[in-house]
């Protein structure tokens, strides 16, 4: 864990798309990969199942091809991360090399996930989302810049606005997003709190 | 002018407001389990802090567990290590572990209200999505992820922004053969998998008021596949005789009082919500997905959806979908021929439930080349479950009757489907990938439809058993 607060205001890279709606993380990360008491060599397994066959030939999958090599901003479409609340889902996708997600929409887990590991994932309206992944398919290699400072996407498709929820962006912008050193800072707030609940009994032993 | 459960919950708990605009947010209960906690010790571990609150800190083993043993050393190397690991931490910072061969041993989410450690007006988190079962209880209860365990190991708190709340309302008694699982597939199908996102659900109505605890899990379990992080109903009498005399609820006086202040959290009746829906529950019946994500579902009677009936943004799912199910649009969901019946998860693998389906199942017997098992959700379930004779009558019809775990929810552990089998199953997530093999398909049900689908095998309407 960092001590040193990292601010995140802009992400630049190449894009990589991964189209479709309601993409779970079970895709994302298959559960038989979470069998680890660590995150690390999770990018191994990022979209495992739709990157192999069962017999481990590769198949058709953005994530497999050459030309998408070294991008960090992946773009996707509606209620991406949908489902489980695995952080590997976040984790594997950062460890791979993804520095920012542009979607439609995320579901609400995913998105706090990603937050919380210093991964901006952000918002664009879907004709905006559809041409980003045009450009990005037709030319790989062009720069995709995700500003948070400006709430701005910009590639060669041009200049988009992008959205995130306001406390998130926040955490991104003013570097708590790893929050437990913002939360620790209240730790007299937080022993009052305790004391003063009216949970009765407060988990009496057996 | 009153408020909502979720709104007085959320201010009690809030420490402070953060410069971000979100909540500070005090956590009453932390539940942990092996697969999303040890990497959110090492990082405890790491900025050399300890465990804040171990005494509101609970911990169980479940996803990894094996049904058919539980002894140890466990089979699977992996697996024995991440038991291993939670073991350690849960010694090291004080915390009760409900251990296999405990006694108390199960699905995280079937023991917190078994123990009754899940009470009225309390803020729950878990580093697993189907956390918002606790919301049965009147809890505000949600998922939560492994960075965020991190931080409340560490504070007891998180930093969150306030979801806005969304009144469900079911009314009306259900028919013969519909229960709590056809009720929240219904919703889910009615309000999309995404409709609940930013959205806490408060589910309300004659429907839920006359539902058993048990029941009302099942419903508020399957929030999040609605999108909602957070489902909760009210707490009534119903909520407090479930809880009385469980062993981490209050005892004597203390229960007594309980019951004001409990009460006293419950949703007010002029309390404004942001959004209201209805839904009539006379319009539900038993309910079956056929696609990849749960709100793909249709009524046992129905055929599947023309292509052409979604919405321009929902087509490419659903085309996706009858290509990974090999169902085509027009077909009966009736009928369709299963491979493997799976009744267990969180969802549905409560007394209840295994008597349900024990009363279709009772003098019939597993469809010839059909694999069947009943995993049971706690091993105090299956120690109850016992003592009325369940496990003889699942047995005697061909049924495996199994350890408590996960088990086929999602397989992290040696029960998985095998190719493209199909399962009828009483979980709560049918994606692609979900039950082991990457191209075994689920159809989501109701324990006594997936009881009927085993001895017909094919889905069947438990309405003609
Ligand atoms: S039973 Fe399934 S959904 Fe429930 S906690 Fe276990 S894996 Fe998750």
């Amino acid at each position: 864990m960092s001590s040193e607060v990292e601010k995140i205001e802009r992400r630049e890279g190449r894009g990589i798309v991964v189209r479709g709606d309601d993409i779970d993380t079970d895709r994302v990360i298959p559960a038989r990969y979470m069998k680890s008491i660590s995150f690390a060599g999770l990018e191994e397994f990022v979209f495992a199942d739709a990157r192999r066959a069962q017999d481990g030939t590769p198949k058709d999958h953005p994530f497999n091809e050459a030309r998408f090599e070294g991008a960090s901003i992946l773009v996707v479409n509606k209620n991406f991360g949908c489902g489980s609340s695995r952080e590997h889902a976040p984790q594997a996708l950062m460890r791979w090399g993804i520095r920012a997600i542009v979607g439609e929409s995320f579901a609400e887990i995913f998105a706090g996930n990603c937050t919380a590991i210093g991964l901006p994932a952000v918002t664009a309206a879907g004709d905006d989302v559809a041409a980003l992944m045009d450009v990005v398919e037709l030319d790989p290699a062009s720069p995709v810049v995700v500003d948070l400072t400006a709430g701005k996407l910009t590639s060669r498709a041009g200049s988009a606005p992008i959205t995130m929820p306001a406390g998130a962006r926040g955490q991104l912008l003013d570097g708590s997003w790893d929050a437990m050193r913002t939360l620790l800072a209240a730790r007299d707030e937080i022993e009052r709190k305790a004391g003063s609940l009216p949970y009765p009994g407060n988990f009496p032993a057996r | 002018m009153g408020e909502s459960l979720f709104n007085k919950v959320w201010d009690l708990h809030a420490v402070r407001e953060l410069p971000t605009g979100q909540t500070q947010l005090f956590i009453g209960l932390h539940l942990v389990h092996e697969v999303t906690s040890p990497q959110g010790f090492q990082m405890l571990h790491d900025a050399d802090l300890g465990v804040l609150c171990p005494e509101r800190t609970f911990a169980t083993v479940d996803h990894i567990v094996p049904t058919d043993t539980h002894a140890r050393p466990l089979a699977d190397g992996l697996a024995e290590q991440m038991l291993q690991a939670l073991e350690r931490n849960a010694k090291r910072h004080g915390i009760e572990f409900f251990d296999i061969g405990s006694g108390d041993q199960g699905i995280v989410h079937v023991i917190g209200p078994e123990q009754g450690l899940t009470q009225p007006g309390m803020t729950i988190a878990c580093g697993d999505s189907h956390t918002s079962t606790h919301g049965a209880f009147g809890a505000v209860a949600f998922g939560i992820g492994t960075t965020q365990v991190r931080d409340v190991l560490a504070t007891q708190c998180l930093a969150l922004a306030r979801p806005a709340v969304r009144r469900v309302e079911v009314d009306g008694p259900l028919g013969p053969g519909v229960y709590a699982k056809d009720v929240v597939l219904h919703v889910i199908r009615v309000l999309g998998i995404q409709g609940g996102v930013g959205y806490a659900y408060e589910f309300a109505g004659s429907t839920f008021d006359a539902m058993s605890m048990e029941e009302r899990m099942t419903v508020c379990n399957m929030a999040i596949e609605g999108g909602a992080r957070v489902g909760y109903v009210n707490p009534d009498e119903t909520t407090f005789d479930f809880l009385r005399g469980r062993p981490h609820a209050p005892a004597g006086d203390d229960f007594e009082n309980a019951i004001g202040w409990w009460r006293s959290m419950a949703s007010d009746a002029d309390a404004p919500y942001d959004d209201r829906v209805a839904i009539d529950a006379r319009q539900i019946g038993p309910t079956v997905t056929w696609g990849i994500n749960p709100g793909q579902s249709v009524g046992v009677d129905e055929t599947l959806p023309a292509l052409s009936e979604f919405p321009d943004g929902d087509r490419a799912t659903a085309e996706e979908a009858y290509g990974h199910m090999g169902l085509r649009p027009g077909d009966k969901i009736l009928g369709t021929k299963i491979d493997v019946a799976f009744i267990g998860s969180c969802t549905n693998s409560r007394l209840s439930d295994l008597r349900e389906a024990a009363r279709v199942v009772r003098g019939r017997s597993v469809a010839p080349g059909v694999r069947a098992l009943v995993v049971p959700g706690s091993e105090a379930i299956k120690r109850e479950a016992e003592q009325e004779g369940l496990h003889e009558v699942f047995r005697a019809a061909g049924f495996e009757w199994r350890e408590a775990g996960c088990s086929m929810c999602l397989a992290m552990n040696p029960d998985k489907l095998v190719g493209n089998e199909l399962c009828a199953s009483s979980s709560n997530r049918n994606f692609k990938g979900r039950q082991g093999s990457p191209t075994g398909r689920t159809l989501l049900m109701s324990p006594a439809m997936v009881a009927a689908a085993a001895v017909g095998g094919r889905v069947a309407d438990v309405r003609d058993l």
